[in-house]
């Protein structure tokens, strides 16, 4: 169980103070100055050491990605981008740490920015997250009113400036290159891989994008160490992490616990415990919509962690357990996640925009039974078909939810389309 | 260049290649519908799918992968084959496999593609998609269900035609390409996009539920409608022919076809000359061959060799030029024209009248200032190659002239000849971005040659390229651009007023007994003497025929075999395709016919024989299809006087871009465009 003194979200909740006093009161802006005097090379290697894995979903390694950008800034800027598109369906972290904790952020994205050489950072913020993009101006406002971003921020030399974008509310914009193509004014259509963002990214100029969570909790780690950071959580899947709890439970929360924490452990001590008791449990999507399902014989002993949860063919995501207990339709969730995909998928390559729309209307047939068997292997081919197959991983993501509902509950799916045949059958017989 | 292996075969490509490309060296076939050579990657359909070795175990879009040295690349393996049966599939869902009514079915890239990816049936037992149709205006058919996204059409309008009016809207399954408000797609460009569609989601208008691609005859050929000589297709079944298409010809029109030489096919169906026709007491009645040349020999009679003229149209083939000046010299005339806009052209050297630095050469220019000239609308395929030259970067385009819309960034300095002055003395600002230039253009509009002061114009452009770096002995930055497909020919062959001769305005101005008109349509008939005689020979009911004392029926340019010259002195030769209807014959055989019923018959009595005669004339005709790149070593300008340039500003020689000439003017769709785009009137009402 992670320390209270371990904590880096310390206003998680809102009880104190949001603003640029109460943050200062709680450490954020405290030698900031100092840790970009320790140069760019020192912040990087730092974060590497700390084994600081993106909190955005994929987990790839902070330090690494920082890393890949230009040594030298040439005649093209650099720029940070902060991913503050928070539409995961079941994630909340970004939110509460735009609300509460902003200037984490904003103190993040200076160190990032040094570290990376960009003078410019552009934090994309969904856009129906009104009030969470008003504190977050707010905080830039104060850091540029107290001198510690802008021109020479912090007293440390180094000019920087930060702006908030709001987005126009489409879950695609998420994905990093969908973000900087919109950032531009562009459609947000993601962009073909080769070049990568690190090389040609916003404006064509070198960019790395970040997750909210990823950048919020660099300053910590640059102020207590990397040793600190990497001695929390498992190895290779080291440090904090925030997770959101909702569904069944009966206290939905975010909470910060060490990467590795139990999953029964963190919804019984968290979140009030499995509505109607653990034996109520059903399964538990472990990590936002786009990663498969774990039925309940996983969930009793499954470490919540990358790894761990890539072990069982699921995966952390962004760390939003959604739990069902045995009043759900499982069927009938997943379905409503497809319908969500097929909403959400920009249209641009084939496999995606095809594909959503199949695998949609197959599930809501499958909610109802009205199917033959061998469709679910029909419509797990299809998900073969969509995975791996298209531009950006929204197409990944419309697909594992479904491999893991018939991977889990496929004699549930047949059991539902014997019912409605039999239905068929009674009614028939009754004519 | 880098080294790849595709299947086992070593090939080196360019860097900067895609894997597409190596495999495609490799002589691989890779199926593909969003990727096109001369547009951007999109990377969307997702049938180019390949294995990569040494990469993450997916298979990788090719067209949007970049080589790397030592790749090693296989295209059969199962994987992309199961990939790319997963693509088609996709792709096939939604399609209305509406192929028995699809214009593009025969000639489809979908149907080729699933003829080798496709499953037999379909899993797919859900609603599928309708789109609503788009009204893209006269030219371009929409069947927008059959739509695959593929976004060639937008990238095509954005990037090649310049128009960026093409659009997606919506996402996901929703999307919808269109013009988001509807309106007619403003490019004389746009019957491309029914080239580059690779479903039947655009297809032609005019030549909906016309043929199937396997009746048709096809016919390679070069296209007479604007002085370009794009290389063309004809298709025709029977003696109809039904559309046209572009050819790939790297050196003029790559693979494009501007919109008149593509639609106004449907013209040469319609008021056509088919009989001869004789005027016998102020009507005109038909008649055989016989009466028609024993009318004109019996009026040429006696008639003294100064008081017969010959002018020829813009249509014209060479051959026929050529032998209507023989049989005039026979007759004892130097009465020629075959500049019927009146234009003052110096034929002392070729490079005083032709488009210099070739199309393909704008692409080195760096500097272009365009005089009294709209290539939008006097030659839209040079217009796109100019286009095609700023996109790639660090071109200045600058023009004298009424303000235009080129589709690409030009200054537009005014439209004041007297500019031409200050430019040359370096007064003007634009004159230091030409001697800062290192290969720049001017372009001379033929419209500025028609002026009454044309020979200035034309001196005085001669004189500014010279004192712009525009002429060395490695490059010649000097151009006349001209509209009509005959005129280099013409001028090549010497079809102009010899000793003494009378030109143009003589001729018309009642200066001949007897005038004989070679298609020439675009002269002022009203002003010809009403005491001149007039023999039409050509093809269409046009103003000539209509002031005709004799219609001689002829061929059109798909009807015969000729030689045409392009802008650039390019000599190409155009192919018979359909035979010439009714009693019309090709054009030189009407005149051998008849130098024969005169007694002055000519020493040629087959096509080849005469083509020698025409190298003979000018040995440039000896040069089909070759066009040397040359510089310029004698700075001597042409004869005029540059300073006698008069202050009238420039006016376009092509105010309706879709009706030039008898063949669009005869056209229905080109009506429609005129109707369209044209009229003033109209396309206020429609915005």
């Amino acid at each position: 169980m992670l320390s209270d003194q371990d904590r880096i979200f310390t206003n998680l909740y809102g009880v104190h103070d949001w603003r640029l006093a109460g943050a200062r009161a709680r450490g954020d802006w405290d030698g900031t100055k100092e840790i970009i005097a320790r140069g760019r090379d020192a912040i990087i290697d730092e974060m590497k050491a700390s084994g600081l894995r993106g909190r955005g979903g994929a987990g790839f390694p902070t330090g690494m990605k920082w890393s890949f950008m230009p040594k030298e800034i040439g005649a093209r800027p650099h720029y940070l981008v902060v991913n503050a598109d928070e539409s995961e369906p079941g994630t909340c972290k970004d939110r509460d740490i735009l609300r509460h904790d902003p200037h984490k952020l904003v103190e993040g994205c200076l160190l990032a920015s040094f570290a990376m050489g960009a003078h410019a950072c552009y934090i994309y913020v969904r856009g129906e997250f009104t009030n969470e993009a008003r504190h977050l101006q707010q905080a830039v406002d104060e850091a540029y009113e107290a001198g510690l971003i802008g021109k020479n921020a912090c007293g440390s030399g180094w000019d920087f400036d930060c702006y908030v974008h709001r987005g126009a509310g489409a879950y695609i914009c998420g994905e990093e290159t969908a973000l900087i193509e919109s950032l531009e004014g562009k459609k947000g259509m993601p962009r073909l891989k080769p070049p990568f963002p690190a090389a040609v990214g916003l404006y064509g100029c070198p960019t790395t994008v970040n997750n909210v969570e990823s950048i919020a909790v660099a300053p910590t780690i640059l102020r207590r160490g990397a040793a600190w950071f990497s001695a929390l959580g498992r190895p290779k899947n080291a440090g904090t992490k925030l997770f959101c709890i909702s569904g069944h439970v009966n206290k939905p929360c975010n909470v910060e616990e060490e990467l590795g924490i139990p999953l029964k452990e963190l919804i019984e001590k968290y979140a009030g415990g499995v509505r109607g008791g653990w034996d109520n449990l059903l399964a538990v999507i472990p990590g936002g919509a786009s990663v498969p399902l774990l039925p309940k014989a996983t969930c009793d002993t499954i470490l919540m962690d990358f790894d761990s949860l890539r072990e069982v063919r699921s995966g952390l995501g962004t760390a939003a357990v959604i739990v069902m207990d045995k009043s759900t339709d499982v069927i009938r969730a997943i379905a409503r996640l497809s319908a969500f995909y097929k909403h959400e998928s920009c249209g641009q390559c084939t496999p995606c925009r095809e594909g959503t729309g199949w695998m949609m209307r197959v599930m809501n047939r499958m909610v109802q039974g009205r199917a033959e068997p061998d469709e679910i292997d029909t419509l797990e081919q299809v998900t073969k078909q969509v995975e791996g197959h298209t531009i950006c991983a929204l197409g990944d993501a419309a697909a594992w939810p479904i491999q893991g509902l018939i991977r889990h509950f496929r004699p549930l799916m047949l059991e539902r389309i014997q019912q409605y045949k039999s239905r068929g059958a009674a009614r028939m017989a009754a004519e | 260049m880098v080294k790849v292996t595709v299947d086992g075969i070593d090939v080196d490509v360019p860097p900067g290649s895609n894997v597409l490309q190596a495999c495609e060296a490799a002589g691989k076939e890779v199926p593909r519908f969003c990727y096109h050579e001369r547009l951007s990657v999109a990377g969307n359909c997702r049938m180019c799918l390949v294995e990569i070795e040494k990469a993450p175990p997916k298979p990788f879009a090719s067209c949007a992968y970049p080589v790397a040295e030592g790749m090693v690349v296989h295209t059969d393996t199962p994987m992309v084959v199961k990939a790319r049966q997963g693509v088609m599939e996709f792709l096939l869902i939604n399609h209305p496999l509406d192929c028995p009514i699809c214009d593009q079915g025969g000639e489809c890239d979908l149907q080729d593609q699933a003829v080798g990816y496709g499953r037999d049936t379909s899993r797919y037992d859900e609603h599928k998609r309708a789109v609503k149709d788009k009204n893209l205006g006269p030219l371009v058919k929409t069947v927008m269900t059959r739509c695959i996204h593929c976004t060639r059409c937008i990238r095509f309008s954005a990037e090649i035609a310049g128009v960026p009016e093409l659009g997606a809207t919506a996402r996901g399954e929703t999307m919808e390409v269109g013009t988001y408000v509807e309106k007619a797609l403003s490019s004389e460009l746009s019957g491309n996009l029914i080239d580059i569609c690779p479903v039947g989601a655009l297809t032609s208008k005019p030549y909906a539920f016309v043929a199937r691609p396997w009746e048709l005859n096809k016919t390679d050929s070069v296209d007479v409608l604007d002085a370009v000589g794009a290389a063309i297709r004809v298709d025709a079944r029977g003696p109809e022919v039904l559309r046209v298409l572009p050819r790939l010809n790297e050196d003029v029109n790559e693979e494009w076809l501007a919109d008149k030489s593509r639609f106004a096919v449907d013209g040469l169906k319609r008021r056509r000359l088919d009989s001869c026709w004789v005027k016998r007491d102020g009507r005109m009645v038909k008649a055989s061959w016989t009466e028609a040349f024993a009318a004109i020999a019996a009026r040429v009679q006696g008639v003294a060799g100064d008081k017969i003229g010959a002018i020829a149209g813009n249509l014209a083939d060479a051959e026929s030029m050529l032998a209507l000046k023989d049989l005039m010299s026979a007759l004892g005339s130097q009465n020629l024209d075959c500049r019927q806009d009146g234009a003052d052209t110096d034929v002392f050297r070729r490079d005083f009248y032709t488009f210099n630095t070739s199309i393909a050469g704008i692409e080195e220019a760096d500097a272009i200032l365009l005089v009294g000239t709209n290539p939008r609308t006097e030659a839209p395929l040079v217009n796109a190659r100019i286009r095609k030259r700023w996109l790639a970067g660090g071109l200045t385009v600058a023009a004298i002239g009424p303000e235009l819309d080129l589709t690409y960034p030009a200054q537009m300095l005014g439209n004041a000849p007297a500019l031409l002055a200050g430019l040359r003395d370096g007064s003007h600002p634009f004159a230091g971005v030409l001697k800062g230039a290192k290969k720049p253009m001017l372009i001379l509009g033929a419209g500025a040659l028609a002026r009454p002061d044309g020979a200035a114009i034309l001196a005085a452009c001669w004189a500014l390229a010279a004192g712009s770096h525009m002429l060395t002995p490695e490059w010649h930055g000097f151009n006349v651009l001209h509209h009509a497909a005959s005129r280099v020919g013409g001028l090549d062959l010497g079809f102009l007023p010899g000793k003494g001769g009378k030109g143009l305005s003589a001729m018309v101005g009642g200066g001949v007994d007897v005038l004989w008109l070679l298609g020439a349509d675009e002269i002022d008939t009203a002003k010809i003497g009403a005491n001149t005689f007039v023999v039409y020979q050509g093809h269409h009911g046009d103003r000539g025929a209509a002031r005709a004392d004799v219609i001689l029926p002829g061929a059109a340019y798909t009807e015969k075999n000729g030689t045409y010259v392009n802008t650039e002195g390019r000599v190409q030769r155009g192919q018979l395709a359909v035979y010439p209807p009714g009693e019309a014959r090709p054009d030189w055989a009407i005149i051998r016919a008849f130098s024969a019923v005169a007694g002055k018959t000519l020493p040629y009595d087959s096509i080849e024989a005469l083509r020698a005669r025409l190298e003979q004339t000018n040995p440039v005709f000896a040069r089909v299809d070759i066009l040397p790149r040359f510089g310029c070593t004698d700075l001597t300008g042409p004869a005029g006087d540059a300073s006698a340039v008069a202050a009238a500003p420039f006016v376009s020689p092509v105010p309706n871009y879709y009706q030039t000439d008898p063949i669009s003017r005869a056209s229905p769709t080109m009506a429609e465009c005129t109707e369209t785009f044209a009229t003033p009137a109209r396309a206020a009402a429609a915005e």
